[in-house]
């Protein structure tokens, strides 16, 4: 404030305090009324209910896949696979912990009930769900269930004692039939596992933990 | 004979009430909804979707934005509101083919925004104003919206309507007969009051779909002012405060 | 003023900028040492209130964008996407309706203060024309923004509009289709008038406010009693009649930026259409070059305008005379600081003339508003002509009423404060 215009200043003896508190209250109400109006702004960069609507859960009926057979579906923008295992390559799944990277899924992205289910890293071993995204650079995998079939992708070795699983073309790397990625290759981690939950025997629900009140 | 006639035209007298008249033009009536009363909404959304969905898209309305708004359980919207194969995400869309024109001579237009364009008033006066009329491909015709193209779906609620002409002289000074309003022909399954209250619903909840957020704005929009008032004051407090010094 | 330096962290920090950029010196110049009259009324508020609401338009403009698509095929969905779809996008929406039609409101009130009290004239001529250049920015930017919503007032406001530039002879033709970049309002107009309305009018608009104040801070701010303070200077060679901007000013504006901005809430919050004034209901359906709305008039604040483009019949086979009129009533107005031969500045000071006159403007310019709005049927017309000429004439005749007019001697300290 100039103390300069002193002539010009009230012969009232000026109330500091009083000014000190009103301007504090009037500033504090101010900060409030900003926040308040800066709320909406910055809310509408939350995803829109069409962003929502859009990433909503996908229902997959899983009951015609035999065994060795996977369906893919594209849930928010991404491809998700459902694999059928059978009985004996779900028993493979836990012999070859030391050729994987991360075999308790550490690392890796799921739901901590996949985490959970060990080897199998599904609700129901015998199907497998999985997001399709090579953890390296983001390619498809291919699909190379067959166990001890080294050659079942054209031009590719897969290896003696192949357990069955993926295999990415881009650049090479292997998972197992679990999405779990083996040593030495390009990807860092296992395949991601999104939300999902079964509503009946073999209709899966992605992108939810549980389902939804029965319609 | 002519008592009751004359009974039969008081009982029906809200129905064949004459139009005001403004210029020329037929007033629009009003329609005297609340947007807020839910239970109202509800009934014209059942209604809209029973009497109006099958040619007419409010593609901008998503399902589960109404039965949120609305307070309708998701059970509810799926057995009695969902007609097609669409999710309750989507918007809610026709199952009329893109081609209705050529039935109708005109596509069913979308209703999203219909109460903001035309008025809630307007909708409500639309569904009390069809009358029976040869003229026309669907014989039927609407006071408020002369050679529409819609048949009248509602003639089976509201039962027919007939016009009323009035002698008019025009600017020359020679008679005309003028269309004026309407009056019932024949009874529907509702009686005047129950199709009042039909039409009135189906008006608020399109007003209500063109603007879901309405009731929350207002609703906001009192603690905003509040806030704004009490702000003003302190301004105030504090302008006067520093103005102390100013002679 | 150097202060002695304290050893507190933010004192060295403003140390450190000040000695690299005239942070401090540009707060006093222009804001703590800035003396301003003493007596400051009502009608001086709404500067400042039109830099909050540019403030509003830039802000919600900016988010509307950041969803809003530029397109014929999706422009309109876009605007219900953001009023369904995105967290609040309708409220973000509302407020720049509401702000654009508010903009108006205080700069017309703003541009009257100046002819109620002589701010337009020596040496405060070049102030009022950065003003006037605002002014056209501002109708440019209004108009091209009710395109954008590409609903059916959208494309037949735009239609008529640039039809406009079709009866200017010999490049008519040319320019009609060359502003369109089609023969008819299409998806390219729309996309030339967003890149505009988003980017240049803005940038133009921030530009020429910058002028405006650096132009107002060169002379001063007039006052309602239209005399010079800086004529009586204390002995620290302050004005005896002017106080710093900040406190006194800071603190009073802000009382004027509550009061508008409850009229603002309570217009988003309970009125937003306002009546179909700032949301007109055709436009609510999209374009439809197959369909013309029962009724086109533009939106409220070019009302006056339009009035006067409808009141000059055709002649001679062309309609360009309305153009030129309605060219020429904004025209004019660029003029005033020379029209005005007055010896006095404020209106306190002058005789019945003025005063009788400017009420019968600013009466015919409400009047012509009203015109605009309704269809040119039963007194409308008339009623346009002779107010286009009342118009005029408050401008073409001031050199001689103002000249004439009686006017009281001018005090030569300032009456009253604020």
């Amino acid at each position: 404030m100039s103390g300069d215009n002193v002539d010009r200043i009230g012969v009232q003896a000026v109330d500091h305090d009083r000014r000190r508190l009103l301007t504090a209250a009037t500033a504090g109400l101010g900060a409030v009324g900003v926040a308040f109006a800066a709320v909406p702004f910055i809310s509408s960069w939350q995803p829109s209910v069409r962003a929502k609507a859009l990433g909503a859960p996908v229902s997959v009926d899983a009951s015609k896949l035999e065994d060795g057979q996977m369906l893919k579906v594209v849930w928010r923008g991404q491809p998700v696979v459902v694999v059928r295992r059978s009985k004996a390559v779900i028993d493979l799944l836990a012999g070859h912990d030391d050729l994987l990277v991360d075999p308790h899924s550490d690392n890796s992205l799921q739901p901590r009930y996949i985490k959970d289910a060990g080897p199998a890293r599904a609700r129901n071993p015998e199907y497998w769900v999985g997001l399709a995204v090579c953890t390296h650079l983001g390619c498809s995998p291919l699909s190379a269930f067959e166990p001890n079939n080294a050659f079942q992708v054209a031009g590719t070795d897969l290896g003696q004692n192949w357990p069955g699983g993926f295999y990415c073309p881009c650049h090479g790397s292997k998972y197992d039939i679990s999405g779990r990625v083996f040593k030495s290759m390009p990807a860092p981690r296992n395949l991601t596992v999104p939300s999902y939950t079964f509503s009946g025997d073999a209709r899966i629900v992605i992108g939810v933990d549980e389902a939804p009140p029965s319609v | 004979m002519v008592k009751r006639g004359l009974l039969i035209a008081i009982a029906l007298f809200p129905a064949g009430l004459a139009l005001a008249q403004e210029g020329g033009e037929i007033e629009v009536q009003r329609a005297h909804a609340d947007i807020r009363d839910l239970e109202s909404l509800r009934r014209g959304a059942h209604d809209f979707m029973n009497y109006c969905s099958g040619c007419h898209s409010i593609a901008y309305l998503r399902y589960n934005r109404m039965a949120e708004d609305l307070k309708i359980p998701e059970k509810e919207l799926s057995a009695n509101l969902m007609f097609t194969s669409q999710k309750p995400f989507d918007g809610i869309v026709s199952a009329m083919p893109s081609d209705a024109a050529d039935w109708f001579g005109k596509q069913p237009p979308d209703l999203s925004l219909m109460a903001r364009e035309k008025g809630r008033d307007y909708i409500y006066s639309y569904l009390k104003g069809f009358y029976v009329d040869d003229t026309r491909p669907w014989g039927v015709n609407n006071v408020y919206l002369p050679g529409t193209a819609m048949p009248d779906v509602v003639a089976g609620v509201q039962g027919l309507q007939q016009p009323v002409f009035k002698s008019e002289k025009d600017g020359a000074g020679s008679d005309h007969m003028v269309l004026r309003g309407v009056e019932a022909l024949t009874k529907g399954s509702l009686s005047p009051v129950e199709y009042d209250g039909f039409a009135r619903d189906i008006a608020n909840f399109l007003d209500y779909a063109g603007e879901p957020v309405k009731a929350k704005r207002q609703s906001l929009g009192v603690f905003v002012m509040l806030f704004l008032i009490v702000g003003f004051v302190f301004a105030y407090l504090l302008k006067k405060e520093y103005w102390k010094d100013v002679t | 003023m150097a202060e002695a330096p304290e050893s507190t962290a933010s004192n060295g920090l403003l140390a450190w900028i000040d000695k690299r950029f005239p942070l401090s010196a540009l707060w006093r110049s222009q804001v703590s040492e800035y003396y301003a009259p003493k007596n400051f009324n009502f009608w001086y508020y709404f500067g400042s209130l039109a830099l909050l609401v540019l403030a509003n338009q830039i802000i919600t403009g900016i988010f509307l964008t950041m969803n809003y698509k530029p397109s014929a095929s999706e422009a309109f969905a876009s605007v219900e996407y953001i009023m369904r779809d995105v967290n609040w996008g309708w409220l973000i929406r509302y407020m720049h309706t509401t702000g654009a039609s508010a903009f108006f409101i205080v700069v017309y009130l703003h541009m009257f203060r100046a002819l109620l009290y002589g701010s337009h004239r020596k040496p405060r001529e070049l102030l009022w024309i950065f003003g006037c250049v605002i002014f056209v920015a501002l109708m440019a930017e209004g108009f091209m923004g009710y395109v954008l919503p590409w609903g059916n007032m959208s494309f037949w406001g735009a239609q008529v509009i640039t039809s406009l530039f079709g009866s200017l002879p010999f490049v008519g033709g040319i320019l009609v289709d060359w502003i369109r970049g089609d023969y008819v309002i299409s998806d390219a107009t729309l996309n030339r008038f967003f890149a505009l309305h988003v980017a240049a009018v803005p940038i133009a608009l921030i530009f020429l406010v910058i002028a405006h104040l650096m132009a107002l801070h060169e002379v001063g701010s007039n006052n309602p009693d239209g005399i010079d303070i800086k004529k009586h200077k204390d002995s620290n060679g302050h004005p005896l009649d002017g106080i710093p901007f900040h406190p006194y000013y800071s603190v009073k504006d802000l009382v004027g930026v509550m009061g508008f901005l409850i009229i603002f809430a309570g217009v988003i919050f309970f009125a937003p259409t306002f009546g179909g004034l700032f949301l007109e209901a055709p436009n609510f359906s999209p374009a439809n070059p197959l369909q013309t709305p029962p009724h086109i008039a533009p939106v409220w604040y070019f009302t006056p305008y339009y009035a006067m483009l409808r009141a000059v019949p055709s002649f001679a086979g062309t309609q360009v005379w309305g153009v030129l009129v309605m060219g020429a009533s904004i025209a004019v107005l660029f003029l005033v600081p020379w029209l005005d031969r007055s010896p006095v500045n404020s209106i306190r000071y002058r005789g019945p003339i003025y005063k009788i006159m400017l009420a019968i403007f600013v009466v015919s310019f409400v009047i012509l508003g009203i015109c605009g709005l309704k269809p040119p049927a039963g007194i409308y017309p008339m009623l346009a002509k002779i107010c286009t000429a009342l118009y005029f004439a408050f401008f073409l005749l001031m050199p001689f009423y103002t000249r004439i007019d009686r006017v009281k001697p001018v005090p030569e300290r300032v009456t009253g404060h604020g």
